[in-house]
């Protein structure tokens, strides 16, 4: 998927970025309005997360504007105010959601996930690997025409090993990507989940391969 | 407050006082005044009539063949019978010679010059007033001088004193219980006023600043000036704070978050074990500074807009809807279902800003205490009365802590790998009460915590 993040403190962006990119997604950077307005003139978005102060205006501006083009791309506002009245006269401009800084980045893809799937038909982002069909935002695995709804762990953990076919994750780093931070989970806490992929993916050409002491792989023929 | 303030006397009994004690002082003087103008008054009288008896007999003295002749008018005595009957004395003398009456009756001496006197006396043993005159008789020989004094007893003057001493005791008793209830009721209208400031001022909420717009006594404007000036500069120091914080929150935050980020994106490539566990404490801690920061926040407006509470008409379950929208996202990361079980709408007058952080804060709760694959169920009831239930399927609260929860930054005793800054319930609470409801913890008996925000 494609983003579009107009943020202002380049630390911020610069960490922002990284962390999506890890994710296997693409980041265009804007550090004001003037260059987030060429950028989403020049090329098509997914989403656009969107700062509320930036050097040279009101980010709730730029969201009118792009609302008035009738550009329908998601906008997720960063926020670093916790006023709730401040968050609903946000939405009643036309953003789709908001996260408060500083935020969890499962928490942001949740976010993502959400209003995109709400704006269902938009985004066709399908993976296919072998002859199972992987719908990341709307949850669903297609396997042999069998539609199966994932909950959003397995979701989230099937993502990450089809983003990546072939590399090897290690249980402690899915963990990280699973489990929020104040959970503590045991490593053993993903095992769990990759039983449930198994399952739903028994029978199919992909598989989940455990390589001991190291991690899962998925492999496919 | 009060037992703070140094009390010295009271405005109250000093006024009356002073105005009871003026009073009693002009009821004596009056008294006085008027007993003694009396007395004058009836004492003249009485000498009136003395000195017509005197001179009645007096004008009958004549010489006849070389001797003092005096022909006693009946009526110069008679002239004299008071209703006491008072008695009556007279003396006779012709150049120092007793003419006639009683010998013992001591006559002042009149000076040279003077036709006549008066002198108050005891004799036989009772007051008596002496009126004396002479009058000199020309004969053929030598001048005579005679001299009559009649005097009487003062029986009937003292009755009749003593009437109007009693009527005058009596007008100024009356005059004193009269200024009297006057005093009092000056008293309380004058301190009345003072009563009334005190009360609007009491009786307002510590939060509600608004200057003292009610008419006051020209003497009490300098103070309630003062006064408002007071909260004036209280109100804007409150929003300055507010305003303050706000920023600090947002000053915070921003740094907090790139931190945050990049701790997460290196976690994401760092295997040594020693340095991810530095990582995940130092996530840990971002969150829960940035979490209290926005608790804090979010109290500080609680209190602020639960003072000055602005009711409009809201659907709870419109209301509830939105939220577990929004709340769904982070549900799902955790393999929670969040649902919203409500069949009518719920129809209340409250403040929706307060309504939804109090809920955002009950469901957040549950949500950090609900396990995986487990479902938060947030219930509307119209009947009988309306109240909401965010029930999870936790571990619930303890039970010898259930009561002291909602105490600020009070924790429940097995929550310390959570995240949480104490304030969420205290919140919650706050705004119920500020709609005039309460918020009831209790556990399910499956198992699981269940607030109820009862309205």
């Amino acid at each position: 998927m494609k983003y579009l993040l107009v943020e202002d403190n380049y630390a911020l962006a610069n960490a922002v970025c990284s962390r999506i990119g890890l994710d296997g997604h693409t980041v265009d950077h804007a550090a004001k309005i003037e260059d987030a307005i060429a950028f989403v003139q020049a090329g098509e978005y997914d989403l656009i997360l969107l700062d509320i102060m930036l050097p040279d205006g009101d980010g709730r501006s730029f969201l009118k504007q792009h609302r008035a083009g009738k550009n329908d791309t998601p906008v997720i506002i960063l926020t670093a105010r916790s006023e709730v009245s401040d968050r609903i006269s946000l939405l009643d401009l036309g953003a789709d959601d908001y996260v408060t800084k500083p935020f969890d980045h499962a928490e942001l893809q949740a976010r993502c996930r959400a209003v995109l799937r709400r704006k269902a038909g938009t985004s066709q982002a399908t993976i296919k690997v072998g002859d199972v069909e992987f719908d990341p935002v709307g949850g669903y695995l297609t396997v042999k025409e069998n539609v199966i709804n994932l909950r959003n762990r397995e979701l989230r953990l099937l993502e990450m090993l089809m983003n990546a076919k072939g590399q090897v994750f290690s249980k402690q780093k899915l963990v990280d990507r699973l489990f929020s931070y104040d959970d503590d989970v045991s490593e053993n806490a993903v095992e769990v989940y990759v039983g449930r992929l198994r399952r739903h993916l028994d029978g199919s050409s992909v598989q989940i391969t455990t390589l001991r002491g190291l991690g899962y792989r998925l492999d496919y023929d | 407050m009060t037992e703070d303030v140094i009390i010295f006397g009271s405005l109250r009994n000093r006024l009356v006082v002073i105005l009871t004690g003026g009073a009693a002082l002009l009821a004596i003087i009056l008294f006085l005044f008027v007993r003694g103008y009396a007395t004058l008054i009836a004492q003249q009288g009485q000498d009136n009539i003395l000195s017509a008896s005197v001179s009645s007999i007096l004008g009958t003295a004549a010489l006849r063949d070389g001797k003092v002749q005096l022909d006693f008018p009946y009526a110069s005595l008679t002239m004299l019978n008071t209703p006491a009957d008072d008695r009556v004395f007279y003396a006779i003398y012709a150049d120092g010679e007793l003419l006639s009456g009683y010998e013992n009756l001591e006559v002042p001496k009149l000076q040279a010059g003077d036709e006549g006197t008066f002198a108050s006396l005891t004799y036989d043993g009772a007051q008596i007033r002496v009126a004396t005159a002479t009058r000199t008789l020309i004969g053929a020989d030598m001048p005579r001088q005679v001299s009559v004094s009649v005097a009487q007893t003062q029986d009937a003057l003292s009755d009749t004193l003593n009437r109007i001493s009693s009527n005058v005791a009596l007008f100024g008793t009356g005059f004193f219980a009269l200024a009297t209830a006057l005093s009092f009721w000056a008293t309380s209208t004058t301190i009345g006023q003072l009563h009334r400031l005190t009360t609007a001022v009491t009786r307002r909420g510590p939060q509600d600043l608004s200057p003292f717009s009610k008419p006051v006594p020209s003497e009490m404007a300098p103070l309630v000036g003062s006064l408002n000036t007071l909260m004036l500069r209280l109100d804007q120091s409150f929003k300055q704070s507010e305003e303050f914080i706000a920023e600090a929150a947002h000053r915070v935050r921003t740094p907090l978050a790139t931190v945050r980020s990049y701790a997460e994106a290196t976690l994401q490539r760092v295997q040594n074990l020693e340095n991810r566990n530095a990582l995940r404490a130092m996530v840990r801690a971002i969150d829960e500074s940035s979490r209290a920061a926005g608790q804090l926040l979010d109290h500080a407006m609680v209190t602020f807009r639960a003072e000055n509470l602005s009711r409009e008409n809201v659907d709870l379950v419109e209301l509830l809807g939105d939220l577990v929208r929004r709340m769904t996202p982070i549900a799902e990361m955790r393999d929670v279902t969040l649902k919203l079980d409500a069949r009518e709408p719920a129809l209340m007058s409250g403040d929706p800003i307060l309504l939804q952080n109090a809920f955002r804060n009950l469901v957040d709760n549950a949500l950090k205490y609900a396990p995986s694959d487990s479902t938060i169920t947030v219930q509307v009831h119209t009947t009988p009365t309306l109240s909401v239930n965010v029930k999870d399927q936790g571990v619930g609260f303890q039970a010898d802590e259930i009561h002291k929860l909602a105490g600020r930054f009070v924790r429940g005793s097995d929550t310390s790998d959570q995240i949480g800054s104490g304030l969420g319930l205290t919140i919650a609470q706050d705004v119920t009460l500020a709609h005039g409801g309460k918020m009831i913890l209790s556990n399910r008996r499956k198992g699981g915590a269940c607030v109820t925000l009862q309205f």
